[in-house]
C-alpha cells in the first residue's frame, strides 16, 4: 500500500493523510494507491502540509506500518527519547520501529 | 570575549526583522516552500525528521554565561527542554515551530547571537581550539583571528554562493585539538623569527571523500592572513565544481588540480590582492584583539589541590588540563554519562553551566567539537566546589578522551539524511565499557560514530570509527580503525564486512582486547594499531 506523509507547515510535526485531513498518527493513514499526485499538489497548495510525499507501507492489525525504518522513526519519534515519542507509555513502541 | 559593536548588532537585528517578514509570507502562502527553503536555511532552520531544527552559531565555540543561559531559555520555552551540542561547536534544537523561529532569533540577537551561516553553501561557523586563550602550549590566542575571520566571512557577498559549504578552523599550538587538517582551510598560527603568522592547510574534509589538507604555505604574516584566506576562496569560487554536489568541495578541486597548481593559482591571486591593499586595517586588528585580553587572574593563586576524595581525584586526573596561568586549570564538563546521548544537555544543566561559568571561570564557556563543554579559567582552589556541583547535576563523568567520551551525530533518530541510528550505539558502548577502571586501562581512545556517509560524527577520524549504512532496509554498521583528528591526522580504514548493532559492539570489544594484549609500554590504542597494522585486527575480528 501507499500512504502519504509530510510535515505540518507551522509546527513541523510529522503528519499522515487520512483521506480527508492530516493526522499525527500513522494508524490513521489510508492507502492512496497510485493516484496521489493530485492530493499532494492540492494539499501542499492549501498549506495543509509541507513537502508531502508518498511512501510504501504494509497493513498490519495495528494499522499501516511504513516499509522503511526512517519513516517508522518519523511516525513514532526518536527511539532514544521514548518520553518524546507519540507513545511514551508503551514499552514496546521501540520494537515497532526496529 | 568579543562584544558586538553597533554594526554587528544592527546586522543581526535587521536579519531578524527580515526573517520575520519571510516567515509571515510563508505562513500566508505568499512564498512556496521552494522559495522559502533557501531563506530559512540562511537562518539555520532545517526541516528534519520530526520537526524544524534550528542550528545556532557559537563562534569558535566561545560564549558567556548570559548567552549560555539564553540557550537554556530557548530549550525550555520553544523546544522540549534540551539542546544538542554539535561537532561544529554549535547547538541544535530539534523541535522548533516555524512560527516561533523569528522570536527565537530575536531572543538570540538580544545576547549577541544568531543562526546565520549555519547552513548553505557559505563559510560556516569558524571553529577553533576549545582551550584557546588558556592553553599552556599555545603561541598566541587564536580567538582574535577566528573573530576577524568571522567578521570577514559574515555576509561576504563574494562568498555567499560558493560551490559548496566551507569550513575553517584556527589553532595556535602544535597539538591539534580542533581537527584542523580536516577542514576546507586549516590555519595554524606560528612564529617565524619572532613574527606571528600562519601556516595554511587547504583541501581537507570528511564526508564521502575524506582527505587530509596538505600544507600549501608555511608562513603568511599575520596581517595578511585574511587576504591569503580570500585568495584561497577566490580560486575555489572560480573553479570549484558546481555541476556535481559530491565533487563540489574544495578538497576535490585541490586534488584534481594538484596541490602545486592550486597553490600557484592562490599565490597569483594573493599577489594581485596585495597590490589592491585589502588587508584589514591595523587599528581594526588591534580593536578586536583588545576583547581577548586575559581575565584578571590572581597572581599568586595556589597550585595545591586536596585530592583525598577519590572520585574528585579521578575527575581531576582525567578532565583537567594544564592552564597557562599558575594556580588555574582548564576543566572539561563531559556530556557523555553512561547511557547518555552525546552532546545533549537539559535546560537545567545548561543553566547550571552558565552559573558555574560566572562563578568559577570569569564568565566564559567553550563548546568542544567533541560535544563537551569547557570552563577555561578555573582557579585550582575552586575545583573541588565546582566538581561537587557538577557531580550533583550528572555533569561530572571522568571520561575525557576515553572510549565512552564518544562523538555521535544525531543519526536516524533525528536526521533526515541518516541511514542508521548513531546514538543507541554510543549508549550501548558506554554501558558495555561503563567501568571507569576499564576505560582508564584502555587509555586515550577516540570513538566516533556517524549515521551516514556525510560523516557529521567524524568516523573517518576515530581511533575507532563506526559508519551506519542502510543494507536492504536494515541498519548495518561498518567498523573503521586508525583515524585521528589530532596533529598526527590520519584517516581510518574499514575493517571488512559490516555488523548489526550488537555485532559491532562485540567487534569493538575484540579490538580493544587485542590492543591490551599487544600494546607496548605507554602506547595508546592508535599507536599500537599503527605499529601492529590492520591485518592483526582483522584476523581477531573476522578470523
Amino acid at each position: 500500500m501507499k500512504i502519504l506523509t509530510g510535515n505540518d507547515l507551522k509546527t513541523g510535526d510529522v503528519t499522515w493523510w487520512t483521506g480527508s485531513d492530516w493526522s499525527r498518527h500513522v494508524e490513521d493513514a489510508v492507502d492512496v494507491g497510485d493516484n496521489f499526485e493530485a492530493i499532494l499538489q492540492q494539499e501542499e497548495a492549501a498549506r495543509h502540509v509541507n513537502v508531502p510525499y508518498a511512501i510504501d507501507a504494509e497493513m498490519t492489525e495495528n494499522g499501516p506500518r511504513p516499509a522503511h525504518i526512517k519513516d517508522r522513526v518519523r511516525a513514532l519519534g526518536p527511539t532514544v527519547r521514548p518520553d518524546l515519542t507519540l507513545k511514551p507509555a508503551d514499552p514496546d513502541a521501540g520494537n515497532w520501529v526496529i | 570575549m568579543y562584544q558586538y559593536d553597533k554594526y554587528d548588532q544592527q546586522m543581526v537585528d535587521t536579519r531578524v526583522a527580515e526573517f520575520r517578514d519571510q516567515v509571515e509570507r510563508r505562513l500566508a502562502g505568499e512564498l512556496t516552500e521552494d522559495q522559502f527553503k533557501p531563506l530559512r536555511l540562511m537562518n539555520g532552520l532545517y526541516l528534519q525528521l520530526h520537526a524544524y531544527m534550528l542550528r545556532v552559531a557559537i563562534p569558535y565555540g566561545t560564549l558567556n554565561g548570559k548567552q549560555m543561559r539564553m540557550l537554556g531559555h530557548i530549550a525550555r520555552k520553544y523546544d522540549r527542554d534540551y539542546g544538542h551540542f554539535t561537532t561544529r561547536q554549535n547547538i541544535q534544537y530539534n523541535w522548533i515551530k516555524l512560527e516561533d523561529a523569528p522570536d527565537i532569533l530575536a531572543d538570540l540577537a538580544s545576547v549577541e547571537m544568531h543562526a546565520i551561516q549555519t547552513s548553505g553553501n557559505c563559510i560556516r561557523n569558524i571553529s577553533s581550539d576549545q582551550y584557546a586563550g588558556a592553553a599552556a602550549d599555545e603561541i598566541a590566542d587564536p580567538r582574535p583571528w577566528a573573530e576577524i575571520l568571522r567578521q570577514w566571512s559574515s555576509f561576504h557577498p563574494e562568498f555567499s554562493y560558493l560551490p559548496r559549504k566551507f569550513k575553517i578552523a584556527v589553532i595556535a599550538s602544535d597539538e591539534d585539538r580542533a581537527a584542523m587538517r580536516l577542514h576546507d582551510i586549516g590555519i595554524q598560527l606560528v612564529l617565524k623569527d619572532g613574527q606571528l603568522g600562519a601556516k595554511f592547510f587547504v583541501g581537507g574534509g570528511m564526508g564521502r571523500t575524506p582527505m587530509i589538507a596538505p600544507e600549501i604555505r608555511d608562513f603568511v604574516p599575520a596581517d595578511e592572513l585574511i587576504s591569503y584566506a580570500e585568495a584561497c576562496l577566490r580560486v575555489y569560487n572560480r573553479y570549484g565544481r558546481r555541476d556535481n554536489k559530491y565533487k563540489a568541495r574544495i578538497k576535490i578541486l585541490v586534488h584534481e588540480l594538484g596541490q602545486e597548481e592550486y597553490t600557484r593559482q592562490v599565490e597569483e591571486e594573493f599577489a594581485h590582492m596585495k597590490k589592491l591593499g585589502l588587508n584589514p586595517p591595523v587599528e581594526e586588528l588591534a580593536r578586536i584583539s583588545e576583547y581577548f585580553q586575559d581575565p584578571a587572574f590572581i597572581a599568586d593563586a595556589s597550585d595545591e589541590l586536596d585530592l583525598s576524595d577519590p572520585d574528585f581525584n579521578l575527575w581531576v586526573d582525567q578532565n583537567i588540563v594544564a592552564h597557562k596561568q599558575p594556580g588555574y586549570a582548564i576543566a572539561t564538563i563531559s556530556l557523555k554519562p553512561t547511557s547518555g546521548i552525546p552532546g545533549d544537555a537539559s535546560s537545567a544543566q545548561i543553566d547550571l553551566m552558565a552559573d558555574l561559568a560566572e562563578q568559577y571561570s570569569f564568565d566564559e564557556l567553550r563548546v568542544t567539537h567533541s560535544q563537551n563543554i569547557v570552563l577555561p579559567h578555573v582557579k585550582k582552589s575552586d575545583l573541588y566546589a565546582l566538581w561537587q556541583k557538577l557531580d550533583a547535576a550528572g555533569l561530572a563523568p571522568a571520561n575525557l578522551d576515553l572510549i565512552t567520551d564518544s562523538i555521535a551525530c544525531p543519526g536516524l533518530d533525528y536526521c533526515s539524511l541518516a541511514n542508521a541510528r548513531s546514538i543507541p550505539l554510543a549508549q550501548k558502548i558506554s554501558e558495555r565499557f561503563a567501568d571507569l577502571g576499564r576505560q582508564r586501562e584502555l587509555g586515550e581512545l577516540k570513538l566516533k560514530i556517524s549515521g551516514c556517509i556525510n560523516a557529521c560524527g567524524h568516523h573517518h577520524a576515530g581511533h575507532i570509527g563506526i559508519l551506519g549504512v542502510d543494507r536492504k532496509g536494515t541498519e548495518n554498521y561498518q567498523l573503521l580503525l586508525g583515524g585521528s583528528a589530532a596533529e598526527d591526522t590520519s584517516l581510518a580504514k574499514i575493517t571488512g564486512p559490516g555488523f548489526d548493532e550488537d555485532g559491532v559492539i562485540d567487534a569493538i570489544e575484540t579490538v580493544t582486547d587485542l590492543y591490551l594484549k599487544e600494546r607496548q609500554e605507554d602506547e595508546r590504542f592508535i599507536d599500537t594499531y599503527r605499529r601492529v597494522g590492520m591485518a592483526a585486527f582483522k584476523e581477531a575480528i573476522y578470523g
